[in-house]
């Protein structure tokens, strides 16, 4: 029983992050209409923005961690926005097809230039928050996974509050719907989506500082894989659906810590794409995806 | 207010619209008509700046607007209601009409303004937490005017309003559209297929046919014109 518990904390842990990297494929998805693979990047150059910032704001207290976690998110938001801007928007109404190979080589840039100014090898993370392992009967808990949840919980709320309650929220909303529509009421549909993609960079760094701070070892190639399963997550719970991406993050973390679990760790990886292809044989519109066809 | 000078504009290699010019005084309805695939949406269209044209021109307020892009056009108080109405099926219908008074910043007059759209349209005020897309055609219809409303225009553009709604409903929303122009002032380009409608309510009309003006007179003598009347009006 406890080992089972022990289990779900792993898995919800694990999936928060993979949630918290899926928000921004499935935002950007909703307004663009395309995969930003170079996100799992960003979730990278997170990472690497909290090790730089924790040697100018020592880390270890609840304080400086706060602030290193904002520090990296702002250096992601602007990142995702000059991204958007530079490769993306002078793009814009061309094929999908021309974005995502686009996108991809974005992705290697962030790579190539990571490898080339941050060096190949992997570098150990900083504890930039207090560590501490809480026994309960046979449950271990440490001071990251509940850094993880608290942390993943507070964004998910603020994400739900600007999205739904907030009037750039609602422009995205209805960006998302139709961007002819958004423009006719008075929306700049490019400020929305440099909106969008300040939002699902920051969060992304958020995923990136906490995936360091559970595996402490970063490298300039530490996004890729997070990032493929973050991807199966957003497909996994409707891509563009913001409520399907956490729960598609959560739910895939589980699984994968479940097939550990079972002496399965050699598949690990491969499972979240058994999952995906799964996912598009039989729910192609994802868990709480739409069964509607794709609008025009 | 509007004035429009040999506008061209093409789809690729189709040619849509050959030097249209028409114009459209301040305070009044003007209509533009014409069959299908005449090309009065592509009119609107580049007047909002959805499309570009290839050639002429489009003065509003005495301004050069063409090439300004459709949030700038909009801005000014020029506001084009699209073909199909384009409501956001996702939103309810009062984050509908917040989208609409998206450049408005004055809380206050965003809620007089939505006091008055609901005045007009009380079935979108009995409807306000259900999401558009589940409403009717003509209550969207009359959503995407009330969205319109709350960005407080001085000049709408109305594209095919009676399109697909019932002819009880469509004579109250004109009515409703003669309301808004008389009370508000709102000057009003009004697109349509049904001429009989469209020529009652306005003043002035101009005749689009595979994509240039053929005919523009005053709405009373192109009722009564009979070539109007065997093309358009159903003789
Ligand atoms: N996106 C487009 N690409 C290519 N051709 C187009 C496009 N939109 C319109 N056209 C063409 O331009 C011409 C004018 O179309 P437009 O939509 O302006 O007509 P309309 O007068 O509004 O017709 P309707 O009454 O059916 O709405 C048509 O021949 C149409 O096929
Ligand atoms: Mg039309």
């Amino acid at each position: 029983m406890s080992e089972l518990l022990q289990q779900l904390i792993n898995g919800l842990a694990l999936g928060a992050i993979y949630a918290l990297i899926a928000l921004g494929y499935t935002m950007v998805y909703g307004v663009l209409r395309f995969i930003n693979f170079a996100h799992s990047d960003v979730f990278m150059i997170g990472a690497f923005a909290g090790y730089f910032l924790a040697r100018v704001v020592p880390g270890g207290s609840i304080g400086a961690g706060i602030v290193i976690l904002i520090g990296a998110m702002a250096v992601c938001a602007l990142l995702g926005v000059v991204i958007e801007k530079l490769a993306y928007r002078p793009l814009r109404g061309r094929s999908t097809l021309t974005v995502l190979i686009t996108a991809i080589g974005v992705s290697l840039l962030l790579q190539n230039v990571g490898q080339r100014i941050f060096g190949a090898n992997p570098r150990s993370f900083p504890s930039i928050f207090p560590v501490h392992q809480f026994h309960f009967g046979g449950i271990v808990l440490s001071s990251t996974q509940i850094l993880v949840f608290v942390v993943t919980l507070v964004l998910l709320f603020l994400l739900r509050y600007i999205v739904l309650h907030t009037r750039i929220g609602t422009a995205m909303r209805a960006l998302s719907f139709n961007p002819t529509a958004a423009s006719l009421v008075g929306i700049n549909n490019d400020r929305v989506i440099s909106f969008t993609f300040a939002l699902g960079s920051a969060l992304a760094a958020a995923g990136g500082i906490l995936y360091a701070s559970n595996y402490p070892s970063i490298d300039p190639l530490m996004g890729t894989l997070p990032g493929m399963k973050a991807f199966v997550a957003a497909v996994l719970g409707g891509i563009g659906n913001i409520a399907g991406a956490a729960v598609g993050g959560l739910v895939l973390g589980m699984v994968e810590t479940t097939v550990v679990g079972f002496g399965g760790s050699t598949y690990r990886d491969a499972v979240a794409f058994a999952v995906l292809i799964l996912i598009l044989l039989l729910r192609p519109e994802g868990l709480l995806g739409k069964r509607t066809a794709e609008k025009v | 207010m509007l004035r429009v000078e040999n506008l061209s504009v093409s789809y690729g290699a189709i040619r849509a619209l050959h030097d249209v010019s028409f114009e459209v005084p301040q305070g009044h309805i003007v209509t533009l008509i014409g069959s299908n695939g005449a090309g009065k949406s592509t009119t609107l269209r580049t007047i909002s700046g959805l499309i570009k044209s290839t050639g002429g021109q489009i003065s509003y307020d005495g301004a050069a607007i063409k090439g300004l892009p459709a949030h700038e056009i909009v801005s000014r108080g020029l506001c084009h209601v699209p073909e199909g109405r384009m409501v956001f099926a996702n939103l309810t219908v009062r984050e509908n009409l917040m989208m609409g008074a998206y450049l408005q910043r004055d809380a206050a007059l965003i809620n007089k303004e939505r006091d008055y759209v609901f005045s007009v349209f009380p079935r979108l005020s009995e409807r306000e937490k259900q999401l558009a897309g589940t409403l009717s055609g003509g209550e969207q219809q009359m959503l995407a005017i009330g969205r319109a409303l709350m960005g407080r225009p001085r000049f709408l553009m109305l594209d095919e309003p009676s399109l697909g709604i019932a002819p009880l409903l469509v004579k109250a929303i004109f009515q409703q559209i003669v309301e808004i122009n008389r009370e508000r002032g709102i000057t009003i380009l009004l697109v349509e297929q049904n001429a009989n409608l469209a020529l009652e309510i306005a003043t002035f009309g101009y005749v689009l046919e595979t994509g240039r003006v053929i005919l523009q007179d005053q709405a009373a003598a192109l009722r009564s014109d009979p070539k109007v009347r065997s093309a358009y009006l159903g003789g």
